[in-house]
């Protein structure tokens, strides 16, 4: 059994947090293309929504399917503010901006909170869908708020420019973005280490007993939901200042079914798990994404390999190799597992050849029958890219099946021995 | 002296059937009282309906005096009664540490707090680490609850009960299913934690009960027909029809 042991000025932590910020602070000299400067902005800001979900799953087991109500207000509330201040009716720093949107998400936490949090479960579950749909429904019926279909569109470089920061340039907007997202993940990491935070675990894992400890469930849940939907408030007010226009999109179902999806591929169980996630979310969005249409079909394909096969998500996957590190048998998966990769790459190339050709041919097969793939040029209507794609397909499965043997044979050894070591 | 707890005419039915029919009883301050009767006699229908986990039917309930009826059961916590129960209700994915720091929480006045760090809570981890200690699991301090052997399990059940500080204990069972020498080790842990406060158990081994109960309560189909001192109790011929011949020389 792991020892946790608590020490005032835990190092490992520093070095943990001072490397995140590092990494943020110094990645766009490494990518200098504006494609990855885009795709860092969205992660940072996905990462804070990410985190705020998890508040709700992963540490007070609330399954929301209607999150992005909280960062879709935010944004809009965040948007006419922008609009207020080029007006010059409202002063405030643009960098301070996601305050708003923080504080609209809170507002709506407190007001929808209320009712969904009375219970927890399937019941929280139904209810967040349901205010979920009402407040899209709103989005089009009040178009003086919303703006419509076309949204609100605003612009983020108004009043003086502070120390030669516009916000004109994505650059600006992305340190603005990194600056709020360590601001936020150490809050809420923060908050994990409180009274409310430990009762919101306590409350997910055994009601019952909460309540006769002193602890209001009803309470605990609310208040979790309430800061969860500030956090994700200000997650908003930044993708409006990244964007400069808010839609219905941005309290939609799909947004709010992308941040379950993130969360959970990533390991809601763990803290960091929802920035792993997010990561991986927004590279297949955007990386995968930009080059084919089927991106969606990809990432709704691992969120069902994760949720069957590692429902602890990537963490998970991390972290259950950190004692066999420490036990020195890393050396026994290294072959299994370039096994696994490399059967592996062989089911993916036939799994991606056929999605790609059936994408092609359902959707062009008349007006555009030539494809390119993996340098390969042909048509969708020969026969020989189908058989080639579901020989791959077969033969990757069947020898995918032996290489994950044996993995498994190689962690039953593992865990044997560790038994032994430990027994 | 006054009650700590009070009973009258409480009552509970589950649609038409009536499981506890009246019940009068006062339990004054400090005792050590024990709820004993044959099974299905409504004694862990009692502690449910005492501590607000079930609503009664009719009658009223009073805690030092302070009608408690139709409170929520965190409302009767936060007044001063804490429970543990039957079948062990822990939070089986946190440390025995963390398990009790939770139970201490709300007592030291912390409440819903995110503005303080856990870690720099003086008052409540060295509360915690005194439980500990009481329970005998200061050497399982970091163990996850879930994995702790039955006994300590139970000694934990008792210890997040016991945490707050609550004057009023009820112990559901609190030795049930243990071996001869955990149950004695037991009886002892119960004794040392329910020094000057006011403990109510139901309880079915009658050594235990014989050996910690100042008064005990007869409670069969739903009324107490006898609450009295153990010698008397064992004297009395109407238990002994009623529960003790049932289980001979038990």
């Amino acid at each position: 059994m792991a020892k946790l042991k608590y020490t005032p000025l835990n190092l490992a932590r520093w070095i943990v947090w001072g490397s995140t910020a590092l990494v943020m602070i110094v990645l766009p000299l490494v990518f200098t293309e504006g494609f990855t400067l885009t795709l860092m902005s969205q992660i940072g800001i996905g990462i804070i929504f990410a985190l705020s979900y998890n508040m709700l799953l992963g540490q007070g087991g609330m399954l929301s399917f209607g999150h992005a109500v909280y960062s879709g207000l935010g944004a809009y509330f965040a948007a006419h503010a922008l609009n207020f201040i080029s007006k010059g009716s409202l002063v405030l720093p643009v960098a301070l901006l996601p305050l708003i949107g923080g504080l609209a998400g809170l507002l709506f936490g407190v007001i929808f909170g209320y009712v969904t949090t009375k219970k927890s479960g399937t019941t929280f579950a139904m209810i967040s869908l349901g205010i979920g749909e009402m407040v899209a429904a709103c989005s089009l019926m009040f178009p003086g708020f919303f703006g419509g279909e076309a949204g609100i569109t605003t612009n983020r470089v108004t009043g003086q420019p502070f120390l030669g920061i516009t916000y004109g340039p994505a650059i600006q907007v992305y340190y603005l973005i990194v600056g709020w997202a360590l601001v936020c993940m150490a809050a809420m990491f923060a908050w994990t280490q409180t009274p409310l935070g430990r009762m919101a675990n306590a409350v997910r894992d055994n009601p019952e007993r909460a309540a006769f400890i002193g602890y209001d469930t009803h309470m605990v849940r609310f208040l979790t939901l309430v800061l969860s939907a500030f956090f994700a408030g200000i997650a908003g007010g930044l993708s409006c200042i990244n964007y400069e226009i808010v839609t219905a999109e941005n309290v939609g179902a799909l947004r709010s079914a992308s941040v379950l999806i993130a969360t959970f591929i990533g390991g809601a169980g763990f803290f960091f798990g929802p920035i792993i996630g997010t990561i991986v979310f927004f590279v297949m969005f955007t990386a995968v994404g930009a080059v084919t249409q089927a991106w969606l079909f990809y990432t709704g394909l691992l969120f069902l390999i994760m949720v069957l096969y590692a429902p602890g998500g990537f963490a998970s996957l991390i972290l259950m190799h950190v004692p066999v590190m420490k036990a020195r048998l890393m050396r026994r998966l290294w072959l299994p597992y370039a096994a696994a990769a490399a059967t592996g790459l062989v089911l993916l190339a036939g799994l991606v050849t056929v999605v790609e050709i059936t994408y092609r041919y359902t959707l062009e097969a008349s007006t555009a029958p030539a494809m390119k793939l993996f340098g390969f040029e042909f048509n969708v209507t020969d026969t020989l890219p189908w058989a080639v794609g579901f020989g791959l397909l077969t033969g990757g499965f069947i020898v995918s099946l032996l290489a994950w043997k044996a993995v498994g044979r190689a962690w039953g050894d593992i865990i044997h021995i560790m038994q032994q070591h430990s027994a | 002296m006054s009650s700590a707890i009070e009973l009258k005419g409480v009552t509970k039915s589950f649609g038409n059937t009536a499981i506890i029919r009246g019940v009068d009883l006062a339990i004054p301050q400090g005792e050590r009282h024990a709820i004993i009767g044959p099974n299905g006699a409504g004694k862990s229908t009692l502690f449910n309906l005492i501590s607000g986990r079930y609503p009664v039917s009719g009658g009223d309930i009073l805690l030092n005096g302070e009608s408690v009826t139709g409170l929520r059961p965190f409302e009767i916590n936060r007044k001063g009664l804490s429970r543990s129960f039957q079948v062990t209700n822990i939070f089986q994915r946190m440390s025995v540490f963390e398990n009790i720091r939770c139970a201490v929480l709300w007592s030291l006045g912390y409440k819903y707090s995110f503005w303080h760090r856990l870690g720099g809570l003086k008052d409540a981890n060295l509360r915690a680490e005194e439980v500990m200690e009481a329970i005998g699991l200061k050497r399982r301090r970091d163990t996850f609850a879930g994995v702790l052997t039955y006994a300590e399990q139970r000694a934990l059940e008792i210890g997040v009960t016991i945490a707050g500080g609550a004057e009023v204990i009820l112990l559901d069972e609190p030795t049930a299913g243990m071996s001869r020498s955990e149950t004695a080790d037991a009886v002892e842990l119960i004794r040392k934690v329910s020094q000057r406060k006011t403990l109510i158990m139901v309880e079915h081994d009658m050594g235990v009960v014989f050996n910690l109960a100042d008064r005990i309560s007869v409670l069969v189909y739903g009324e107490i027909i006898a609450s009295d001192v153990p010698q008397n109790i064992r004297g009395n011929q109407a238990v002994q029809e009623a529960y003790l011949g049932t289980e001979g020389g038990a």
